[in-house]
């Protein structure tokens, strides 16, 4: 039996596990795919919002406010790559600036700081490719880039250091309530817990109506992007976002935290869920949209083109709360954008109301620091050689784009949470993410692997669970 | 550590660099090589046709690799396996590293590059839809398939028709897979005609030219792909499209030569070949670093990088036998631009004072062209002039300019197609 089990790995189930990990309790986190962060997470404009969008009113800006300033701690303690860019709203006619003074105020009102409205002249100051027409801006100095799946893999990896489990390739099917918990039935046998989260993204409609009579519906949203090569990731240095409309927050351009320049999203209802295709007419939508924010963007420069599923819940609005008529059952649903953001001030909420099911929970010894992968390019000469003399599998290198070397990917495989597929280490430890996107290093990292996990290559997968390589021996 | 001669790069190019260096006296040469052995793509190459004109008879990739392989153990020419090197500069010391030895500094009076090229990836395209399993650039399927002997598909579609592109499709056939089709977006093969018929036209496998893929299908494994014919400005004709179901997408969509070490050196890079500026010695826009084979420009036969090797390490050789005093700015130095029709031309200098006795220019066209002249000419006069029947741009042209012809020159020499 457990106390909690959370059904999502996410960035919310990841957090929520971490934060709960910091007490006596016994702690499952389940997930259908077979990596952490493998939803929405990994797939979307990687950025902390300041927080003068959503309404002050509303779960999500009072989410995203507070989340804003958690991120250094968080960041600083699990080793995350987390910068305080800034952000700017362009505006580029009388009724854009209308919407600036609103966002400004919006935002006072949620309690967003260091926000500053500029013309367009101090606009194109601190940010010199920036369209010529724009008017003004709305600078907001808190908002910053992060690596979003880094973040979920780390505090997977940090939860699981201090007691939590973890299960992957684990569906939830059905629900039943016992008199003082849940069973739950999954794919791989029933669990038991007292109180069960649902942090299942997309699919959190499906596990609520599981449970409660209290139905929502979660819509499936989706977003396509551009990811630009690192050699044009300098082009603009903070968010630059268009005023937002009621077709969503405009398409960003953003430098992201490996270098690389992202371009995205635009918004569509979809039917199904986990659609992450991207669409040609779609796609040249976005650039053309975010050509009237920066006019010269390198789009021969593309390294590959994405897209994210956000769930939109038809309530409009975060839905975090235990179901009325479900005791210990806690909904944290239809988190869409700024869900990242809010993310550390969801956890920490959601612990209080574990709290305060239980009445109180005892605090136990905690360890909230963990460190990344060794970033070998990174080093000092002295320091690459003291290394390799210490672990010579640091000598040698697997993905020569990126210089990244067989220490890091056993790292990255053996870790807790640790990789078990080829896009699972290259989220991990990067290779494959450089200039051939792979060419060289796929057999050598599928080889790895094989080898780490006691595996046939045959079954080594790309990412999803149907996303085998290999066919079989050649004749 | 020293070195007179370090070569970067043990595949076709480093091996016959560092054989030409030995031959002309340099005894202390040193290869460096990231893989696990000597021989470069030549060992994941097991087809035939390799030596045809250098050795005048038919080779697989290892046995063209091993004539070289055993020539520089031969020669006792010191080489290093799995080591990769992480930085040049411009005063030719190298940051290295391997397993064994940790990292390292090697000082050499000449280097030679020779890291070979890349495949340009399914994002340098940029083809829409998911990102399944079940793509792969064709030089990945054929290590695949040839060296660690997995299959990587039944049902395959090959995108482009470079020559790893064709020669896939006649091995994966082979292997028992069903190839549907290749597709060329130009109105002609990229590939030699020789691989056209030999692999494709014997196997009835169609070729679609002015054919593109414009969306990826399949959620986890790939499904199939949607192909659609292109107009002459190479837009998706609409209507054209149609659905080919398959596990297994091919991409032999170009090649690019391997410059992340010679730009962190400061060399030029030309940005139509993509590898360094080099004059007829090989030699970069930095004195004492030349550059060969595929890193250089991207060849069509590895005869011709095993000819261009050669000299690169003739000229190595001769570069460091020289004391620093005869190593003179050399003078009358003229440029050499590709014209009409032309896609590159190499060497991108001359300077020639220091020609031998003639210059041999290598140059790609940019379309097929049929009863044509190539016209040399410089300051609006003809050098020479050469009728050609036919030319495409998968095949390296090549014309010999006699010294006496250029002893006269001192401006830009252009190339053009008439």
């Amino acid at each position: 039996m457990y106390d909690v089990v959370i059904v999502g790995a996410g960035i919310i189930g990841t957090f929520i596990a971490r934060e709960l990990s910091r007490y006596d309790l016994k702690i499952l986190l389940l997930d259908k795919e077979n990596d952490v962060s493998n939803g929405t997470t990994k797939a979307n404009t990687a950025i902390i919002h300041a927080g003068f969008d959503a309404p002050y009113n509303s779960k999500m800006g009072y989410f995203n406010v507070r989340g804003n300033p958690m991120f250094d701690k968080i960041c600083h303690e699990l080793d995350v790559p987390f910068k305080r860019v800034g952000s700017l709203v362009l505006a580029f006619d009388e009724e854009d600036l209308r919407t600036l003074e609103k966002l400004y105020e919006n935002g006072s009102k949620s309690g967003v700081t260091q926000m500053e409205i500029l013309d367009g002249e101090e606009a194109q100051q601190i940010e010199a490719n920036i369209s010529k027409k724009v008017k003004g801006a709305l600078y907001a100095k808190t908002a910053g880039i992060i690596g979003p799946w880094e973040l979920a893999i780390a505090l997977a990896e940090n939860a699981m250091e201090n007691g939590v489990d973890l299960r992957l390739n684990t569906e939830v099917m059905d629900v039943t309530r016992l008199n003082d918990g849940y069973s739950i039935v999954t794919n791989k046998g029933n669990i038991m817990s007292k109180i069960l989260i649902n942090c299942a993204g997309v699919h959190a409609d499906k596990l609520n109506n599981m449970v409660s009579n209290n139905r929502f519906k979660i819509i499936p949203k989706k977003g396509q992007y551009f990811l630009l090569d690192k050699t044009v990731g300098n082009l603009v240095n903070k968010i630059i976002f268009q005023c937002p409309t009621d077709r969503g927050k405009g398409i960003v351009v953003t430098p992201t935290v490996h270098g690389n320049l992202i371009i995205g999203p635009d918004s569509e209802i979809i039917e199904e869920k986990e659609d992450t295709a991207t669409e040609s007419h779609r796609l040249k939508f976005i650039r053309q949209v975010a050509e009237k924010s920066v006019p010269n963007i390198p789009f021969d420069h593309v390294i590959t083109t994405f897209a994210g599923v956000r769930a939109e819940p038809d309530t409009g609005d975060f839905i975090i709360e235990e179901a009325e008529d479900s005791p210990g059952f806690i909904n944290v649903a239809g988190i869409k954008s700024p869900g990242l953001s809010a993310s550390p001030a969801i956890a920490e909420y959601v612990v209080n109301l574990v709290k305060e099911i239980y009445g109180s929970i005892k605090e136990k010894n905690f360890n909230p620091f963990r460190k990344r992968v060794i970033r070998f390019a990174k080093l000092s000469d002295e320091e690459k050689d003291e290394l390799i003399k210490k672990d010579h599998r640091y000598g040698n290198i697997i993905c020569r784009c990126e210089t990244i070397t067989e220490g890091e990917i056993i790292d990255a495989i053996h870790r807790k949470a640790g990789a078990t597929t080829v896009d699972g280490v290259k989220r991990r430890a990067r290779p494959g993410s450089g200039r051939c996107q792979g060419g060289f290093c796929l057999p050598r990292v599928m080889e790895l692997l094989a080898r780490e996990k006691n595996k046939n290559m045959e079954e080594i997968l790309k990412d999803g669970l149907g996303s085998y390589i290999l066919t079989g021996r050649t004749k | 550590m020293n070195y007179d001669l370090v070569v970067i790069g043990g595949g076709p190019a480093g091996l016959a660099a560092a054989i030409s260096a030995r031959r002309k006296g340099i005894k202390d040469i040193l290869i460096i090589e990231r893989d696990r052995e000597l021989g470069g793509i030549l060992n994941q190459c097991i087809h035939n046709g390799f030596g045809l004109h250098l050795f005048k008879k038919e080779l697989t990739g290892p046995e063209y690799a091993k004539c070289f392989i055993d020539e520089v153990r031969e020669l006792n020419i010191d080489y290093k396996l799995n080591t990769f090197v992480l930085d040049i500069d411009d005063k030719k010391e190298l940051s290295v590293i391997n397993s064994r030895d940790g990292f390292f500094k090697i000082q050499a009076k000449a280097i030679i590059l020779a890291m070979g090229c890349r495949e340009r990836p399914r994002g340098a395209i940029n083809i829409p839809g998911s990102r399944p399993s079940g793509i792969f650039t064709a030089g990945t399927a054929q290590r695949l398939i040839n060296m660690e002997g997995y299959m990587v598909g039944k049902k395959a579609v090959i995108l482009g028709s470079g020559d790893i592109g064709l020669i896939m499709a006649r091995r994966l056939t082979l292997e028992g897979a069903k190839v549907e089709a290749v597709a060329e977006i130009m109105p002609y093969p990229n590939g030699l005609n020789r691989n056209i018929v030999q692999c494709l036209e014997d196997f009835n496998i169609p070729l679609l030219l002015e054919h593109t893929v414009i969306e990826i299908k399949g959620k986890d494994r790939l499904e199939g792909v949607i192909l659609a014919k292109v107009d002459e400005n190479r837009s998706v004709i609409r209507g054209t499209e149609k659905y080919i179901e398959c596990d297994t997408l091919i991409l032999s969509v170009g090649l690019i030569p391997e410059n992340e070490l010679s730009k962190s050196a400061g060399i030029e890079i030309d940005p139509l070949t993509f590898g360094p500026i080099v004059d007829e010695s090989l030699e970069t826009s930095i004195k004492g670093i030349f550059a060969c084979g595929n890193v250089l420009h991207v060849h069509d036969l590895v005869d011709n990088v095993t000819l261009e090797a050669y000299k690169a390490g003739e000229k190595a050789a001769e570069y460091i036998k020289k004391t620093s005093k005869e190593r003179v700015l050399k003078t009358k130095k003229v440029k050499l631009y590709p014209g009409n029709g032309i896609r590159y031309v190499l060497p991108q200098y001359v300077n020639i004072d220091d020609l031998d006795n003639n210059l041999k220019l290598f140059f790609r066209v940019n379309d097929i062209y049929r009863d044509i002249e190539i016209l040399i000419e410089s300051n609006g006069s003809l050098i020479k002039k050469i009728k050609k029947n036919q030319v495409f741009p998968s095949q390296m042209e090549s014309i010999t300019l006699d010294k006496k012809l250029l002893t006269e020159i001192d401006q830009e020499i252009l190339i053009n197609v008439k």
